[in-house]
C-alpha cells in the first residue's frame, strides 16, 4: 500500500526574489521605490545644502512684503503698495483672461477655417491651407513678438484722431478707438448701480462682485431655463400629436425682455473713449501687449483647430450623411444630429490638448510684457525678492493646478458624449 | 401590329459636353461659382488675396540688398521714388545681407564654421537609415549609433577621448550585462550593467579622459557654449532633445502601461507633471533652479542645462506618443508574444517596439516639429537663438528699428524646416498606411 506523501512543500528561498516570477515584480517595484527615494533624498539634501550656503531657507512671508511694481492691465483694483501676493493673483486672473478669450476666439476661428477648408470651392480651400499651414510652421513666440510689432508700428498715435484733419478716426460710431497704444472699448456703466460685494475684506485676496452683472446672469440665466422649457415643450407636443407649436419668439421674448428690463432699471449705458490731451480717457483700455498675446494665441491655436475638426468632420463616412438622408432628415437636422455628435467624440480630445497648450503658451506674456502669472510671479517677484526656489515651484503648481481642471472638466464633458458602449 | 415609324439603326457620333462644363470655363464654374454663396467666396477671396499681396510685394521688391544702415536704406528708397504717407515704403535687406550668418550661427568662430555644417550634414547620414529605411542599407545603422558621439564633440570640440570614454561605458554596460545575464539572471544583468557604466562614466573616466589626453593629445579647438546662436543653437536643442528623449520616452510608455504599481504612479506623475507646466517653467527652473537641486560647487554650462530640460520636457510628450503606438498594436499581438515564449523584455524588443515605433513615427517628427519650434523659447532666459538675436541686431545703431526684415527671415526659416517636416511626416504616414488595415 502505497503511502501519499504531501508535495514537497517549497520553501522560500531568497533567490526567488529573482527568480521566480511570482517574487520578481514585487522586487521591481521595491528597487524602484528604493532608487526613486533615493533620487529624491539627494535632491532634497542638496537643495537644503545649497539654499543653508546662500543663506536663504524656504519661506513664503515675503507673499506679505509690499510688490512695488505696477501692473497695468488688470481686473481688479491694484496698486504699487499691494503685496506680491496681491500681485500674483492680479496675475492669476491675466492668465485665466486671456486663456478664456483665447479659446473662444481660437474655437470660432479654428472651426470656421476647418470647414472652409473642406469646401469645395478651390481658392477658399487653398487660402485657408496656407493659412493652416502658415501659422503651425512658425513658432507661436515669434508670431507674438510680430503681431506686437504690427501693433506698435502700424496702428495710428493718438494725436493722429485729434484736430480737424485728423489722420484717423473711430471706428463704430466713434465708439471704438484703434491706436498703438491699445484700443479702447466702450465700457459698461449703470446709473441705478447696486453696488458691489466685497469679498475677503482687505486681504490680498480682496475681490469685488459686482451686483449688477450677477443679476443680469440670474436674470438671463433663468430666461434661458424658460426658453429651455418651452422647447422640451414643444418637442413633448410633437411627439405626441406630430405637429410642432411655433415657439421661437416666445422663447426669444422670455430671454430678451427680462434681460431688458433689468438693464433699463439698472440705467445701462456705455462710457465711450474720448481723446483727452494726449490719450484717450474713458471706455476700456485694452492694452497692446494683451491684444498681441490674445491675437497670436487665437490665431496660432485655431490653425491646429481647423486641422482636428478637418479630421473630425472626414473622419465620420459618407454613409451616414446618405443614410440620414434616406431617412429623410434635411441637413441641417443631419448635421446637429447625425455628423455632430459623431464628429465631436472625434474632435474633443485632441482640442481638450489644444485648450490646454494654448493655455500654457499664454505663458509666453512675458515676451511683450503682459503681467500674466508669470511675468507677477515668475517675473518681477521672483527678481526682486531672489525667492527663485519658491516663486517657480509655486508658479508650477498654479500651472499644474489650471492645466489638471481643464483637463478634467474636459473628460468629464468627454465621458457624457462617448459612446454608451456595453 | 403597329408599325414603328422610326428605328435608328447606327450609334450616334459622341458629341461635345456643353462647353459650359469643360474647360477652364467649366473648372471656374464648379469649383468657383457654383453657387451664389460660393461666388460670394471666391471675390471676397480673391479680394483679400489682392489686399494682402498689394500690401507685402511692393515692399518686399525693394532695392536695398546693399544698404549698410537703415538711414541708407532709408537714402536708396527715397532715391528710387518709393516714399508712402508714412515716410519711405520697402524693406531694409541690407541687415540680412550683413547679418544672415550671424542669424545662422551665432557668434560661433567663423573660421571654424565647417564643423557645424559637418555635423548637421552627417545628421542627415546618421538619419537616413531611420528615415528612408527601404532605401538606404541598413549596415549604415552602426554610424547612426556611433553619432550620437560624433556630434558634441564636432559642435564643442575639445579632446576626442571625451566622446570615447562616454562611447566606453556603454560598452562596458554591454560587455557587463551580457557576462552577468549568462551566469546569472537577466534582471540582476541589467542592474549590474547599468551600475557598471554608472561607475565608469561618474568615477574612472575622468582618470582615463585625463590619462589618455597627456599621452595622446588628440583633439580639436574647443568652442565656448555661448558662442552658440541662431539656428544652429535651434537645431542643437531639437535634435539633442529628441535623440536623448526617445529612449527616455520609451521607458516611460513602458512604465506607464506596465503592471508593476509603483513603477506606474511614478512615470504617471512625472509624464503629467512636465505635461502640465509651460516649457518656459522648466526653463526658468533650467537657469535659475537647476544648480540648487546639483551638489554644492556644480556649475554647469547654460546650454547643458537648458538641454536636460528640453530633454525632460519633450521625453514626456515622446512617451504620449509612443503609449499611443503602444495601444493601437492589436492585442493578439502581445498574446502572440507570450505564446512563443518570449520574456517581457524578449517580446519589447522582437515584437512590440519595432511595430509600436513604426507606427509612432509621424508623432514622433509631430513632437521633434514642436520641441524645434519651441526651442525659440531659449530667447527669453538670454540665450542667443535666432529670436534673441533679432534683439541683439537691433541694439547695432545701424539697424535699431529694423523689425519685419529680421522676423520675416527667421520666421521663412522655421516655416521652411517645419513645413518640410510635416511633409515628410505625412509621406510617411501614407507609407504606414498600406501595412496596417
Amino acid at each position: 500500500m502505497t503511502t501519499l506523501t504531501d508535495p514537497p512543500k517549497e520553501q522560500f528561498r531568497l533567490s526567488m526574489l529573482l527568480y521566480d516570477t511570482r517574487y520578481r515584480s514585487a522586487t521591481i517595484q521595491v528597487i524602484a521605490m528604493i532608487c526613486f527615494m533615493l533620487m529624491a533624498a539627494w535632491l532634497i539634501s542638496n537643495t537644503a545644502q545649497n539654499l543653508a550656503a546662500l543663506g536663504k531657507p524656504i519661506d513664503f512671508g515675503f507673499f506679505s512684503e509690499p510688490a512695488s511694481y505696477d501692473i497695468n492691465q488688470r481686473l481688479l483694483d491694484y496698486s504699487s503698495r499691494d503685496t506680491h501676493l496681491r500681485a500674483a493673483f492680479i496675475g492669476l486672473l491675466n492668465t485665466l483672461v486671456v486663456a478664456v478669450l483665447g479659446c473662444i476666439t481660437a474655437t470660432i476661428l479654428g472651426v470656421i477655417i476647418g470647414v472652409l477648408r473642406l469646401s469645395n470651392n478651390w481658392i477658399v480651400a487653398r487660402l485657408m491651407t496656407f493659412y493652416v499651414e502658415g501659422f503651425r510652421n512658425v513658432p507661436v513666440l515669434l508670431w507674438i513678438v510680430f503681431i506686437m510689432a504690427i501693433l506698435i508700428e502700424t496702428l495710428p498715435a493718438p494725436r493722429a484722431f485729434r484736430g480737424d484733419n485728423a489722420t484717423a478716426s473711430m471706428m463704430l460710431g466713434d465708439s471704438v478707438a484703434v491706436t498703438n497704444r491699445g484700443v479702447y472699448v466702450p465700457e459698461a456703466l449703470f446709473s441705478n448701480s447696486l453696488g458691489n460685494i466685497h469679498l475677503f475684506g482687505e486681504s490680498s485676496l480682496r475681490f469685488d462682485i459686482s451686483l449688477d452683472l450677477m443679476l443680469i446672469l440670474i436674470v438671463l440665466g433663468g430666461g434661458l431655463w424658460v426658453a429651455n422649457l418651452l422647447r422640451k415643450r414643444a418637442d413633448r407636443i410633437q411627439e405626441q400629436t406630430g405637429d410642432r407649436p411655433v415657439t421661437w419668439w416666445q422663447r426669444l421674448a422670455v430671454v430678451v425682455i427680462p434681460t431688458g428690463l433689468v438693464l433699463v432699471l439698472l440705467g445701462f449705458h456705455f462710457g465711450y473713449p474720448e481723446l483727452k490731451g494726449f490719450n484717450f480717457q474713458g471706455g476700456t483700455h485694452l492694452r497692446n501687449s494683451l491684444i498681441a498675446l490674445w491675437l497670436a494665441l487665437s490665431l496660432y491655436t485655431a490653425a491646429f483647430i481647423a486641422e482636428i475638426v478637418r479630421a473630425g468632420i472626414l473622419a465620420i463616412s459618407k454613409g451616414q450623411t446618405e443614410a440620414a438622408s434616406a431617412l429623410g432628415l434635411r441637413s441641417n437636422k443631419i448635421m446637429s444630429l447625425v455628423i455632430l455628435p459623431q464628429a465631436l467624440r472625434v474632435i474633443i480630445p485632441p482640442l481638450i490638448s489644444n485648450y490646454l497648450n494654448l493655455t500654457k503658451n499664454s505663458s509666453l506674456a512675458i515676451a511683450v510684457g503682459y503681467m500674466d502669472i508669470t511675468g507677477t510671479l515668475g517675473g518681477i517677484t521672483m527678481n526682486q525678492t531672489g525667492r527663485e526656489l519658491e516663486t517657480i515651484l509655486l508658479l508650477m503648481l498654479v500651472y499644474l493646478t489650471i492645466s489638471l481642471s481643464i483637463s478634467a472638466v474636459m473628460n468629464w464633458y468627454n465621458e457624457s458624449v462617448k459612446l454608451k458602449e456595453r | 401590329m403597329s408599325d414603328i415609324g422610326f428605328v435608328r439603326t447606327e450609334m450616334l457620333p459622341e458629341r461635345e459636353p456643353p462647353a459650359s462644363t469643360t474647360g477652364a470655363l467649366g473648372w471656374a464654374r464648379a469649383n468657383l461659382f457654383s453657387n451664389w454663396f460660393n461666388s460670394i467666396l471666391t471675390l471676397a477671396s480673391l479680394y483679400a488675396i489682392y489686399a494682402i499681396l498689394s500690401a507685402i510685394l511692393p515692399w518686399v521688391f525693394s532695392p536695398t540688398w546693399n544698404g549698410t544702415s537703415l538711414n541708407n536704406c532709408r537714402e536708396i528708397l527715397t532715391a528710387a521714388g518709393s516714399v508712402g504717407d508714412h515716410g519711405t515704403s520697402g524693406a531694409c535687406w541690407g541687415v540680412i545681407r550683413e547679418r544672415w550668418i550671424q542669424l545662422l550661427f551665432g557668434f560661433y568662430p567663423s573660421e571654424l564654421y565647417w564643423r557645424p555644417i559637418l555635423a548637421f550634414v552627417l545628421l542627415a547620414v546618421a538619419l537616413a537609415p531611420v528615415l528612408f529605411a527601404d532605401k538606404v542599407p541598413s549596415k549604415m545603422l552602426i554610424f547612426s549609433g556611433l553619432y550620437p558621439f560624433i556630434f558634441p564633440w564636432l559642435l564643442w570640440g575639445g579632446t576626442i577621448w571625451g566622446p570615447v570614454a562616454a562611447l566606453g561605458g556603454f560598452v562596458i554596460g554591454w560587455v557587463v550585462y551580457s557576462a552577468a545575464s549568462k551566469t546569472m539572471s537577466s534582471l540582476m544583468g541589467i542592474l549590474l550593467g547599468a551600475a557598471a557604466a554608472l561607475v565608469w562614466w561618474f568615477v574612472l573616466s575622468g582618470y582615463f579622459v585625463g590619462a589618455l589626453d597627456s599621452i595622446l593629445p588628440i583633439g580639436i579647438e574647443a568652442v565656448e557654449s555661448r558662442k552658440f546662436g541662431g539656428f544652429m543653437l535651434s537645431i542643437t536643442i531639437g535634435v539633442v532633445a529628441i535623440a536623448c528623449s526617445l529612449p527616455l520616452g520609451i521607458v516611460l510608455a513602458l512604465g506607464r502601461q506596465s503592471d508593476l504599481m509603483i513603477v506606474k504612479y511614478i512615470c504617471v506623475g512625472f509624464i503629467e507633471f512636465i505635461r502640465g507646466v509651460p516649457l518656459i517653467t522648466l526653463l526658468f527652473v533650467a537657469s535659475t533652479l537647476l544648480n540648487i537641486f546639483m551638489p554644492p560647487g556644480t556649475n554647469f554650462d547654460i546650454i547643458l542645462r537648458v538641454l536636460i530640460m528640453v530633454t525632460l520636457f519633450a521625453a514626456a510628450y515622446m512617451a504620449e506618443v509612443i503609449r499611443g503606438g503602444l495601444a493601437a498594436l492589436p492585442k493578439g499581438q502581445y498574446e502572440g508574444a507570450d505564446s512563443l515564449g518570449l520574456n517581457y523584455w524578449q517580446a519589447q524588443r522582437l515584437i512590440i517596439m519595432p511595430q509600436a515605433l513604426k507606427i509612432s513615427i509621424p508623432g514622433i517628427v509631430s513632437t521633434f516639429i514642436g520641441v524645434f519650434k519651441d526651442t525659440t523659447l531659449v530667447s527669453i532666459i538670454g540665450l542667443l537663438d535666432p529670436l534673441g538675436l533679432s534683439n541683439a541686431i537691433r541694439a547695432d545703431a545701424n539697424w535699431n528699428g529694423v523689425v519685419w526684415e529680421l522676423y520675416g527671415f527667421i520666421a521663412l526659416l522655421f516655416f521652411v524646416f517645419c513645413f518640410g517636416m510635416s511633409r515628410y511626416s505625412m509621406y510617411l504616414e501614407r507609407k504606414l498606411h498600406t501595412g496596417h488595415r
